[in-house]
């Protein structure tokens, strides 16, 4: 049952990154683009994703557990720290450079050609290479 | 209304919709960046069949999609080497921000999360600032 919400929640987060124009680099770099030719696409894909999410948030609230059976995510952390806002700052550049963000990413691999794939495994790379670093640190 | 804005509003609802799935079903947060990151490094080893599922859904969905016709193919926006440079910044610093777009902006702004909101802010304005360099800089595919 875990594993057929899984395939469905994928399935249906993947067509409506599609269908949104998420997966379009040129769109995120235009909604990026405040000071040049804003295109508020974004704005529209953002705002139809956070309200059955918020619905859903309200939903939790009043449960003990997941449908199936599991715990649901406790209350979140609210620590603005350094790495948050390091992290964010490295994130939030290379998804300007490229127009594309870890979700985007992946539901482009079956349709995007090479570059999507160098985007992916330098992504996968960098995810790595923060691993390392991590142990380190 | 545009039609890309209403396409982007439906998308959305669809994003949110996964999201919702997810969280009251599985009771986990749909977050691009964790759920593909604790794959890569063994964190997310205790799930891990449900995280390849999820990923391997959302890969194929769109290839399908695409190829039937009832989504656009788009092309990439940069060359091989701001791609790379792009991708390592986004993996590092998804890991150590512990979000991206998915898991702080749609699941945590929802639940007016602090961190949430303080990060979509700052990868909001250092997007606006790459974009901005990259232009400058005459950064294209």
């Amino acid at each position: 049952m875990r594993l057929l919400i899984a395939a469905l929640s994928g399935g249906l987060f993947g067509a409506g990154l599609v269908i949104s124009g998420m997966t379009d680099p040129a769109k995120v770099q235009g909604w990026l683009d405040v000071f040049g030719q804003w295109d508020p696409t974004l704005g529209f894909v953002l705002t139809g994703a956070i309200l059955p999410m918020a619905l859903a948030w309200r939903v939790a609230a009043r449960r003990h557990s997941a449908l199936t059976g599991g715990d649901l995510p406790p209350p979140p952390p609210q620590t603005i720290d350094a790495r948050l806002v390091a992290g964010a700052a490295l994130f939030g550049l290379g998804w300007g450079f490229s127009g594309l963000c870890p979700g985007p990413a992946m539901a482009s691999l079956s349709f995007g050609g090479p570059s999507f794939l160098i985007f992916f495994v330098a992504m996968v790379a960098g995810m790595l290479l923060f691993s390392v670093w991590n142990r380190r640190a | 209304m545009n039609p890309d804005w209403i396409a982007g509003l439906v998308g959305g609802l669809m994003i949110g919709a996964a999201a919702a799935l997810y969280l009251l079903g599985n009771g986990r947060i749909m977050g691009a960046s964790g759920l593909l990151g604790g794959l890569v490094d063994g964190s997310g080893r205790s799930n891990r069949t449900e995280r390849a599922v999820f990923i391997a859904a959302l890969i194929a969905v769109p290839g399908l999609l695409v190829a039937a016709g009832q989504a656009q193919a788009s092309a990439p926006v940069a060359g091989s080497g701001a791609l790379v440079l792009a991708g390592l910044l986004v993996g590092f610093g998804t890991r150590l921000a512990n979000g991206c777009t998915s898991g702080h902006g749609v699941c945590g702004i929802s639940r007016l999360s602090r961190r949430g909101i303080v990060a979509t802010l700052v990868y909001l304005l250092a997007g606006g600032v790459a974009v901005l360099l990259a232009h400058a800089l005459g950064w294209t595919a």
